[in-house]
């Protein structure tokens, strides 16, 4: 993205924090959210999950199911007008919603195996590899902060809101402290 | 001679490794794998503590979780109020002294081992390591299904089969719906709290010896029998040189040949199957004669230091009890077990369910003219003569009779004293045996501080998430005082030069009305409506019109509760046909989303329109005052700030220092206002910039003053969920002639229509240096009458108006709008302020400074 | 901690979900033709039986949707979920 001197993203000044427990800070992703009746989903511009809880990524778009007429679009810093632009076009005869909402949330990487162990202190879902595996991602609490995780081969990505920032890493500083290392 | 240590047993203790700790002041030393009630035996410890209400000496009851009797206060190298020794690993440098009764909190408070919060899901949980799960857990493992097994004390019974994960030291305190299980694991360094959801769950938690009443029975050297071969077996401890055995059936036999084993003599073994019973104790502080008595009548007594006394064994069916789970009187075994109720998901086996105890004698105390020393409950001190007279005050039911005793409520809940006592209060009434059975247990299954419960969730930062705006980190270097406005931490004041409150607030108001302020407005929740019925559903929800605002407009409205009473409060901003931004009151953000959704999907699935929560994509730097518009320019915009071309409840897109800006004239201070709409990621920066330009910053203090001076409300301060708009005198905001919406048949009722209800008035103290404190009721008079005193409402905003020079309120009043140029009293603390009743909008009530 | 089944996410725990009470009341057609009485009852009024009961749940935590559920007031447990589109399971 091109800089833009003028925009701060929440947890910049975190980041050796965060990477203590093996976290990651993705400043100013794009993320739009869309409304639209399911039953038009085919007209995206990408595949739209239509499974519950669960998401599509090619690496250069994400569409993340939050809900049976609610979708998530990632894409790269800076890409939001663009993401906007398509889906207006894609769906421009349908009722539909298309909001950007990049600052709206703040995106975290957690690497490592040691994330699960860490996450499972937080998060009441059932984490085990053999149902959270790479394609899912759900809505959920960690601690008391509404988040959004969606796994990815590697790593687990958090999307929390702004104002919960401080919260949740002073949370998971907490755990990862009284639990031992997450590891890289 | 008391316990003291043996060579035979010890198959949990380590010899080569010695650990030193402390007990009433005195150093002792115990093995790695002691409890500390083993060790305190093993030291020849006879009383441990008195009892909590006749102070008389008590010490070691048995080997577990059901001890009753001898509990001390732990210091160091952890606190912990009151705990039972059997409950106590030793650990190097451990601090104990006896504690009766109630647990006692330090003043200061100490600090305690770190605990985590775990969540695990599992196929199988097994509570225990008795019998009786190993097929259905081997099967469950060969399926590849994940099993969890928490056993309480430090080591597993079993070997464990591979697959399963084993947790000890940790206790399942309670089973709750749908096989989610809380467990506390306790380790050296910290404790977890583990939260598991389990698909099944197997109780294999044994059963628990219980005792026979007798006289003096309470008296150190009486001990269950099973808990004296424990000892023997377990710790190599031998408990007493000569013990008699007092039993109703087999299980003391192998308690005999432990002790002989371990080289103590067995004096008599009175069998009550056979017609002996122990009638009594005798000795200073410990054991010392034995009365028994026989089938005929005679009496003998014999010299022992130990008595081993087996009762019978109760299933320990707490866990599946609290659940919901019922007992059925089993006669053989002469104890209750587990029924065919109880959750699906719930299977007991073993000694837990009542699988493998020996039949037993049904024999609850040994007969005797006095029954005030036949002690039932040690730890609550009552005896079995408590119980009969409770019994013969007219109580029956044995739940009636524990709240009359206390029996069972203590900290051992009744494990050895619930089956006495029921079976005692049966036989009184002449009942069978079985006909009531004992109390129910309640989780915690055992004792757990609430640290284990708080877990992370504690402290400043992490009791309640503090959530702050994008502009936060200028607050904080400019000094701000802030204050909890729901979750989230905002600026109430910025003092300079070591202002206090009401000087701060002084300065910031004038500031705002005669110059230029700014105000950090972030965290309104913000909602985007967008759809073609989007103004269609916005009319329903709020009650003015907001189908005709133009787009480039903004108009300031109420939302009800289907009761007509005002929910929350707002603007709507048209941005286009189909598209409206919506503020809502900073707390009433997720509940103005969530009742948007709730009519729309359960109620008008119909309309074609969506809502999607913005309010954190925004950041709102809220610039006023007369000098705002220059403030605005100086920041460099494209944007025309002159009235003319952006009137107020009006608002434009445009670049704002040099950031995409929606600039909007909406004014909660009645002054000129531009209030900037950036996205968050500029809001420090445009922030900055108009305090750079000059702006003054000023916290929720000066915006709550700055707001009553025009008379606006806040609701929630104002209101309280039984306030209607015309109340308020806002009967303007409904639209008569729209449509249905969400509370307008309520407005109808004879209720709001009543004549004396409670309007918004001013208050202005006849003394204008006077105060009034916020919540005051107001009275008729200056004098207070006798009581009941008449309420003609209450104070719910009060301040001190730099602009007026004095002090002002707003209130809740009946009738108040017919009272203006009247006077009332606001009464509080004792005293009354006289105050004229005025119009709720003190200052400029023609509205003409807002274009500046 | 109730497990409840939301009908798109599957079965979560209690604590992402907020009860919204009975199921089933409509909104009347027609408020104003309603007397104050039967328009008390319908804001205030509700059932409480002992036994299957059939209410609203909204998932806020997850999906934010709400559906329909058949539960058993005196047992805790939930005997079903629904969409609001779909009819209840016999």
């Amino acid at each position: 993205m091109t800089a833009d001197v003028r925009a701060r993203s929440p947890l910049a000044d975190r980041v050796a924090e965060l990477a203590t427990i093996g976290g990651e800070l993705v400043p100013f992703l794009a993320q739009v959210d869309l409304r639209v009746d399911p039953a038009y989903a085919g007209l995206a511009p990408y595949p739209l999950p239509l499974e519950p809880d669960t998401a599509v990524d090619d690496g250069r778009r994400a569409a993340l199911w939050l809900g049976p007429d609610e979708w998530l679009i990632l894409g790269p810093p800076g890409g939001e007008a663009e993401i906007v632009g398509e889906l207006e076009g894609a769906f421009a005869s349908i009722d539909r919603s298309v909001v950007d909402v990049s600052a709206n949330r703040v995106a975290i990487e957690l690497n490592g195996p040691g994330r699960f162990d860490l996450l499972a202190h937080l998060c009441p879902l059932d984490l085990d590899p053999r149902v959270w595996t790479a394609r899912r991602c759900a809505q959920t609490l960690l601690g008391r902060a509404q988040v959004i995780l969606q796994e990815r081969t590697d790593a687990t990505g958090i999307l929390v809101r702004p104002s919960f920032t401080d919260y949740l890493v002073d949370l998971l500083l907490a755990v990862h402290g009284a639990v031992g290392g997450v590891g890289a | 001679m008391t316990g003291r240590r043996v060579d035979v047993g010890g198959a949990w203790i380590d010899r080569s490794r010695p650990i030193g700790f402390t007990f009433e002041g005195r150093e002792l030393t115990g093995f790695e794998g002691d409890t500390l009630a083993s060790a305190l035996l093993a030291n020849g410890v006879d009383v441990v503590c008195r009892s909590p209400i006749l102070g008389r000496p008590r010490g070691i009851v048995s080997a577990g979780v059901e001890e009753s009797s001898a509990f001390v206060q732990l210091s160091e190298p952890w606190f912990e109020p009151i705990v039972a020794v059997t409950m106590v690993n030793l650990v190097d440098g451990l601090v104990a002294t006896g504690r009766p009764g109630v647990g006692v909190l330090p003043i200061d408070p100490l600090p305690t081992k770190p605990t985590v919060h775990r969540h695990a899901h599992v196929e199988f949980l097994v509570v225990g390591s008795g019998e009786g799960w190993h097929p259905t857990v081997g099967e469950a493992v060969q399926r590849g299904d994940r099993v969890l097994l928490v056993e309480r004390e430090p080591r597993f019974a079993a070997a464990s089969p591979d697959g399963v994960t084993v947790l000890t030291n940790a206790t399942a305190l309670g089973l709750y719906d749908d096989g989610y299980a809380v467990v506390d694991e306790r380790g050296p360094e910290r404790d977890t709290l583990w939260h598991v959801r389990a698909g099944r769950v197997i109780l294999a938690t044994g059963a628990h010896e219980r005792p026979i009443a007798f006289a003096d029975d309470d008296r150190p050297g009486v001990m269950l029998a099973g808990a004296v071969a424990r000892y023997i077996r377990d710790f190599g401890v031998l408990p007493g040189q000569r013990a008699v055995i007092f039993t109703t059936n087999d299980s003391t036999r192998e308690v005999a040949q432990t002790l002989t084993d371990a080289g103590a003599e067995i004096p008599f073994v009175a069998d009550v199957r056979l017609g002996w019973a122990v009638a009594g104790t005798e000795g200073e502080t410990h054991v010392e004669v034995v009365h028994l008595v026989g089938p005929q009548g005679e009496r003998r007594a014999v010299e022992a230091d130990l008595v081993a006394v087996s009762g019978g064994c109760n299933p320990a069916a707490q866990l599946f009890r609290a659940i919901g789970g019922g007992l059925r009187y089993d006669e053989p075994l002469a104890t209750y077990v587990p029924d065919e109720s109880g959750p699906d998901w719930l299977e007991v086996v073993g000694a837990a369910a009542g699988i493998g105890l020996p039949p037993c004698a049904a024999y609850w105390y040994t007969p005797a003219e006095d029954l005030s020393t036949h002690f039932v409950d040690l730890q609550r001190d009552q005896t079995v003569q408590d119980v009969l007279d409770a019994v013969g005050r007219g109580l029956r039911s044995v739940e009636h009779v524990k709240r009359a005793t206390y029996i069972g409520t203590a900290i051992d809940q009744g494990r050895t004293s619930g089956v006495l006592t029921a079976e005692i209060v049966n036989a009184a009434l002449g009942w069978e045996l079985g006909a009531q059975g004992p109390t129910n247990a309640r989780p915690p299954y055992v004792p757990v501080p609430f640290s284990v419960l708080a877990g992370m969730d504690r402290g400043p930062t992490l009791l309640d998430p503090k959530r702050t705006t994008p502009i936060h980190a200028a607050h904080v270097e400019r000094g701000a005082v802030f204050e909890n406005v729901g979750q989230w931490l905002r600026p109430r004041y910025f003092p300079e030069f070591e202002e206090d409150m009401e000087s701060a607030v002084a300065r910031e108001c004038l500031a705002l009305r005669t110059a230029a302020g700014v105000l950090d407005a972030s965290t309104l929740g913000k909602i985007e409506v967008v759809g073609p019925d989007a103004a269609v559903f916005l009319d329903r929800m709020y009650t003015n019109r907001m189908s005709n605002l133009a787009v480039g407009s903004i108009r300031y409205g109420f939302m009800l509760g289907l009761d007509g009473m005002v929910f929350d409060d707002g603007v709507a901003m048209r941005l286009a046909d189909d598209r409206y931004l919506v503020t809502t009151t900073t707390g009433g953000a997720a509940a103005v989303l969530d009742r948007f959704e709730e009519w729309l999907q359960t109620e008008w699935p119909e309309l074609r329109v969506f809502c999607t929560s913005v309010t954190e994509q925004w950041a709102v730097v809220a610039v006023g005052g007369p000098g705002a518009r220059d403030i605005v320019a100086s920041l460099g915009t494209d944007v025309d700030l002159a009235a003319e071309a952006l009137p107020w409840m009006t608002w434009r897109a445009g670049t704002v220092a040099g950031v995409p800006c929606r600039v909007c004239r909406v004014s909660f201070h009645g002054e000129l206002s531009y209030e900037l709409h950036v996205s968050s990621w500029h809001g420090r920066h445009v922030w900055d910039a108009v305090v750079a330009a000059g702006a003054v910053p000023y916290g929720t203090e000066a915006m709550h003053v700055l707001r009553a001076e025009k008379g606006y409300v806040i609701v929630g301060q104002e209101t309280d969920g039984t306030v209607t708009p015309d109340d308020l005198g806002m009967g303007w905001i409904v639209n008569p002639a729209k449509g249905d919406f969400v509370g307008k048949r309520s407005l109808v009722r004879t209720d709001p229509l009543r004549m004396d209800r409670k309007q918004l008035v001013a208050l202005l103290p006849h003394d204008p240096a006077a105060l009034v404190v916020e919540g005051a009721q107001l009275v008729g008079s200056a004098d207070l009458p006798k009581p009941p005193v008449p309420m003609l409402g209450h104070v719910t905003s009060s301040y001190r108006s730099t602009i007026l020079g004095r002090t002002f309120a707003l209130a809740m009043l009946k009738d108040g709008r017919a009272m203006h140029g009247g006077t009332v009293w606001a009464a509080s603390n004792g005293a009354t302020i006289a105050c004229e009743v005025a119009s709720a909008v003190v200052y400029d009530a023609e509205d003409r400074r807002r274009d500046g | 901690m109730l497990l409840v089944r939301c009908p798109w996410c599957g079965t979560r725990d209690e604590i992402e979900f907020r009860y919204g009470g009975q199921a089933g009341l409509t909104y009347p057609v027609d408020p104003e033709e309603l007397s104050d009485e039967e328009w008390a009852d319908y804001l205030f009024m509700r059932d409480n039986p002992k036994g299957p009961f059939r209410e609203r749940w909204f998932h806020t935590a997850g999906c934010r949707r709400w559906f329909n559920a058949i539960r058993d007031t005196a047992t805790h447990r939930f005997v079903a979920t629904y969409r609001l589109d779909e009819e209840p399971p016999t």
